[in-house]
């Protein structure tokens, strides 16, 4: 018993410091057929961790863990509340499927030799992202934040194409300048306030004499995070790199990686700054808005256009990106409800979409639209899951991206805004465009010489791709839990400035 | 109280007997006259399950049955009311005849896939009852789109490139139209009404503007392309590759009629007969449905194929619904769920009598059909009947629905749908009684010789009851009065 | 404070800024990858200059606990850019191996000239046919 208090006690450190040594190990052990169950365990660990983590903070309202025991002035503090138990809970869980998804596609995709750095590598991409959730120091998170990425560029890297080295130099490139961006912002916090512990900053934000250097603060932090999140018109770099990643690197950066980002703009946006705070002329509620809007319109178009299956899906990602952030924007609890209900919901049914696709990758070779063609006959089962996540993607009523978008719809009437919600349809419009493109091919297409010599998946990839799509349907039945999770953490956000 | 509750019993057995059947078809595939007895048990089954509601139902009792909360303000629930009543009895009475009649059919062509043909065809009742019985519009467009689903593999079901081009013209029309048009239309009356739910007299009444209802009004109609309205019409005739049973379940016992029925039900418990009388918001669809009417039936004459004949006839029977529905009066809308039951059962003898025809000669033309009312007489009698019914000529029930139409028509002095009816009557006449008199009074050419008695005994039931329907027509009476009382 | 110190301090800032505006022109401007990196480091570089400036106090000493002084420097600071150059290190180290692996690829690291590679045969054709690459 006083073992589990004292484990309950670490929870905070055992989610992030799981995957961590997990990688290590991985990168020393070096053996093949070794680095998959390492991988596995590392991440069961962790989202066991944060499955308990969930029930301590439905308890205990906030779970604060100062690292080697310094005060928050000078240590680090970890600060679980409701806002990023959820995040903490939707990264493991992904997390963990992908990696039981993994070892096949993985072992088709990547040369030998690099198998084990491969899993180290998405090891700590998981780490990193974890600790930017659960960190309350505003540095540390810059620090996780680097660290996920670079992970990120070297998974991306590792993929078979060529143009995955210049997809992941790219977004080097342009991650570089938004975490560097961020971390102005952060210096010039810190200058203003003389901490970077996110609770303490906002004690002192009050006694500020310069409001302009809290404007560039802002606005550099929120430009910084926007790049990472891919928030229109910052997108560029994310079809590249979901493009030519390997299969299961996509499913993890897709389902989790600018879902973390969201939810450090939530938190700077709502615990720090204040959401109604204009900058100059300029409120950022309706510059997130117009963005989030184009993000739905633009990107969605731009998916109808695509010929290759995994960039139709980033671009339709960069669109539900947009869906996220006008949640936020909307900032009233039924809108926020349904920005985190669809942090969840989309990395499920996108998870489940780019899972489908590695399979089909694994069997036909190829993710180009035109050779996807009639695998709904071969693949029956891979094709069922692909068809479940992209209804989600549309927001049919039965799957859990209808449920989102009907919050989204409530939160956009409770603000009065009735046009916006009628923007959240039409571009739904758009949806059912590139979605149906897709399904038609699957299913009505006359399979190639590929998709006719292509079998199903084999069961270590079906299960969770099945898994996510089911979860889809399930969570589109019975929202209970879910919205109860997400329902929390906006009363959470909307409390900390009422 | 005890009525209510088991009444709410009996809506979940509604839907759990066909899926049962469903099941045991896939288990009972490799015995071929179990699985077979297993549909018709379960249809049975479902029969008596509805008809036990229908007392509850006509003494004014709402069984409600609430199936699952997705999200606060957002149910799935089962609602009985009249029309759904009425739309439900008509389903299960006549999966009693197709079942039989797919038996002989299946086994009297002996067509591969049939475990496959079942399950999918009870997949697709337990789909039509739960839009029958759907208590809100969330719960109808989940039923809606199973409908669809599940009916797939049934218009596929020959597997030819033209099945399979067939089929994804069907899909593609039916689940675009609800996606793209359907589902705003639900997510907006959700918002402007603040609820989903069918109310008698609407929930929109004074929360929309004249333009805004119209527009609405547009959505439904065109989103529900199950219905046929033109310019949506062409997956019905495209439909006509799969086999008879299957064109009898499209044209007669649901997809269509699962159309009008959601027309039918919108304007009535959505937007309100008063409310729509009051705008004027739905005088536009008169003249569409009325110009799908006429355009279906000169098509209809042109065609040489019975199947494509009697695919337009049937588009321009159901806009006969529709239009009813537009000119929102009580008596016209009461022949349109009067019209409901009697073109399902006069539509399907039609078509069993053109599977007959088929299995026993394979003709499948109307210009091969000289004298064959001399050597199948069963058959082609039934066929008569039903055409005389398509018609609206008494003893048959089409007489019935049409005659209340005319009537609501004619008190609101719509001169427009008075001429379409009268008109359209003389042009339904000159494409089906040629056939009956082709049949008759040509030469025989060849002995008497009918199709498998399974098939026979059906379209003589269904032919019997198009003549019954209008002897006793007491319970769509009295359905129908209800649907449009207070 | 001194006028030497004030001057001083907005020389500093003047300094910050100005190398900052550099490397990120550098990195838009410049089509080789491997001076992309550089801007790219040149920018972050400016960012430890920023930090570091609030951490600096004139008279004060190194944070070493001393009876002989009670004037220290800010040690968090500097806590906190060694963490970030060793981020910047990374992140040049990782840039650079990619450009190396890109040259393997494509035989050259001028980004223009990758990026016309992938465009297949039509795009190269288009790039010949134009005044200048």
């Amino acid at each position: 018993m006083s073992f589990l208090a004292a484990i309950d006690q670490h929870l905070p450190v055992i989610v992030v410091l799981a995957p961590l040594l997990g990688a290590v190990l991985v990168a020393l052990v070096r053996v093949e057929i070794a680095s998959w169950p390492i991988a596995v365990l590392a991440a069961l660990i962790s989202a066991a961790a944060a499955f308990r983590l969930v029930f301590v903070v439905e308890q205990l309202g906030v779970v604060s863990y100062r690292l080697g025991g310094f005060a928050p002035e000078l240590g680090i503090e970890y600060r679980v509340d409701a806002v990023n138990v959820l995040i903490l809970l939707v990264v493991t869980a992904v997390s963990l499927v992908t990696l039981l998804y993994a070892r096949q596609s993985v072992a088709a995709e990547i040369d030998g030799g690099r198998v084990p750095w491969f899993y180290a590598m998405m090891l700590v991409a998981m780490a990193g992202l974890l600790g930017m959730a659960i960190t309350g120091d505003a540095f540390n998170a810059f620090v996780f934040l680097e660290i996920s990425s670079l992970s990120t560029y070297t998974l991306i890297a590792l993929g078979r194409d060529r143009r995955a080295l210049v997809a992941a130099y790219q977004y080097l490139i342009v991650g570089t300048i938004g975490a560097t961006f961020y971390v102005i912002g952060v210096g010039l916090l810190y200058l203003a306030t003389g901490t970077l512990n996110l609770a303490l900053i906002v004690e002192r934000l009050p006694d500020v004499v310069s409001p302009r250097a809290l404007i560039a603060a802002e606005a550099f932090i929120l430009v910084g995070i926007a790049l990472k999140l891919a928030l229109f018109p910052l997108h560029a770099w994310l079809p590249n790199a979901y493009g030519y990643a390997p299969s299961a690197a996509t499913v993890l950066l897709a389902s989790t990686a600018t879902k973390v980002a969201v939810y450090l703009m939530a938190r700077f946006l709502f615990g720090v700054f204040g959401i109604h705070v204009e900058i100059g002329p300029v409120s950022v509620t309706g510059v997130l808005i117009l963005l989030s809007l184009a993000a739905m319109f633009v990107a969605s178009l731009a998916a109808v256009f695509q010929r290759d299956v995994k960039r139709l899906l980033a671009f339709s990602s960069v669109a539900q990106i947009g869906y996220i952030t006008l949640g936020l924007a909307l900032a009233n609890p039924a809108g926020l409800t349904g920005a985190f209900l669809h942090i969840v919901n989309h990395a499920l049914m996108k998870g489940a979409a780019f899972m489908a696709i590695g399979a089909v990758l694994l069997r036909c070779g190829s993710s180009r639209l035109d050779d996807l063609a009639g695998i709904g006959r071969t693949m029956p089962a891979t094709a069922v899951a692909l068809t479940i996540a992209g209804l989600g993607l549309i927001g049919v009523p039965g799957t859990s991206g209808f449920v989102s978008k009907w919050y989204l719809v409530l939160g956009a009437f409770d603000d009065g805004k009735g046009w916006l919600a009628f923007m959240i349809v039409a571009s739904s419009v758009i949806a059912v465009l590139y979605v149906g493109r897709l399904l038609e091919v699957v299913w009505f297409r006359e399979p190639g010489k590929a998709a006719l010599a292509a079998s199903e998946a084999p069961l270590s990839m079906l299960l969770p791709t099945l898994l996510l799509a089911g979860l889809t349907i399930f969570f589109g039945i019975d929202a209970e839990m879910p919205a109860r999770l997400a329902g929390a953490a906006a009363t959470v956000l909307l409390g900390g400035h009422p | 109280m005890t009525a209510i509750a088991s009444g709410s019993s009996l809506l979940g057995l509604a839907l759990v007997i066909p899926t049962v059947v469903a099941v045991l078809v896939m288990l009972l595939g490799r015995l071929p006259n179990l699985r077979d007895a297993a549909s018709l048990v379960g249809a049975l089954l479902l029969f008596v399950t509805i008809g036990a509601l229908l007392p509850d139902v006509l003494a004014g009792a709402r069984p409600v049955l609430p199936l699952v909360t997705i999200a606060p303000g957002l149910d799935l629930v089962l609602r009985v009311e009249p029309l759904g009543m009425l739309f439900a009895l008509v389903a299960s009475t006549l999966w009693i005849a197709n079942s039989v009649y797919s038996i002989g059919y299946m086994r009297g062509n002996q067509e591969p896939r049939q475990t496959m043909f079942f399950a999918a065809f009870a997949v697709a009742i337990a789909a039509t009852m739960g839009v029958a019985l759907a208590g809100n519009l969330v719960t109808l467009f989940l039923f809606y789109e199973l409908l669809s689903l599940s009916t797939y593999p049934l218009v596929t079901h020959k597997q030819t490139p033209e099945a399979m081009r067939a089929g994804r013209v069907y899909l593609l029309t039916l689940i675009g139209a609800s996606m793209i048009l359907l589902l705003p239309a639900i997510v907006w009356t959700a918002f402007v009404a603040g609820t989903t739910d069918f109310q008698l007299g609407g929930i929109l009444g004074g929360k929309i503007g004249p333009l805004a209802m119209a527009v609405l009004l547009g959505l439904f109609v065109f989103g529900a392309a199950k219905a046929a309205v033109m310019p949506l019409h062409r997956w019905l005739p495209a439909a006509m590759v799969a086999p008879t049973p299957v064109s009898a379940l499209l044209h007669a016992v649901a997809v269509v009629k699962a159309g009008v029925f959601t027309i039918l039900k919108v304007t009535v418990y959505i937007f309100g007969l008063d409310t729509l009388q009051a705008t004027g918001a739905s005088q536009w669809l008169v003249y569409v449905a009325g110009f799908t009417i006429i355009a279906a039936s000169l098509v209809a004459m042109t065609a040489d194929d019975l199947k494509r004949r009697l695919a337009y006839s049937t588009i321009g029977q159901l806009s006969y619904i529709v239009m009813a529905a537009a000119l929102a009066s009580p008596l016209a809308a009461m022949g349109a769920a009067i019209h409901i039951a009697a073109h399902a059962v006069s539509k399907i003898t039609l078509f069993f009598a053109a599977g007959s025809v088929y299995t026993a000669e394979h003709v499948t033309k109307v210009s091969q059909m000289d004298g064959i009312g001399r050597r199948m007489p069963w058959t082609m009698a039934a066929f008569t009947i039903g055409a005389l019914s398509m018609i609206g000529l008494p003893p048959t029930a089409g007489f019935l629905g049409k005659w209340f139409m005319l009537a609501g028509a004619g008190s609101l002095h719509e001169w427009f749908a008075v001429a379409v009816i009268v008109v359209s009557t003389v042009l339904n006449a000159a494409y089906l009684l040629p056939i009956a008199a082709r049949a008759f009074l040509k030469p025989a050419g060849g002995p008497v010789a009918e199709a498998p008695v399974a098939m026979v005994v059906a379209l003589t039931a269904t032919a019997a009851g198009t003549v019954l329907l209008f002897l006793f027509p007491e319970v769509p009476y009295r359905l129908a009065s209800a649907l449009v009382s207070r | 404070m001194s006028l030497v110190a004030m001057l001083a301090s907005e020389a500093t800032r003047f300094t910050i800024v100005l190398v900052m505006v550099a490397g990120l022109y550098i990195v838009i401007a410049r089509n080789n990858l491997i001076k992309k990196l550089v801007g790219l480091s040149l920018f972050q570089s400016s960012v430890y200059l920023l930090y570091l400036l609030p951490g600096k106090i004139f008279g004060g000493t190194a944070p070493i606990i001393d009876p002989r002084f009670d004037v220290y420097a800010n040690p968090l600071p500097h806590v906190l850019i060694l963490t970030a150059i060793v981020v910047g290190i990374g992140t040049l180290a990782l840039g650079l191996a990619l450009a190396i692996r890109i040259k393997e690829a494509y035989g050259t690291i001028e980004e223009d000239e990758v990026l016309a590679k992938d465009r297949g045969p039509a795009g190269a054709a288009a790039r010949k046919a134009g005044p200048r690459g």
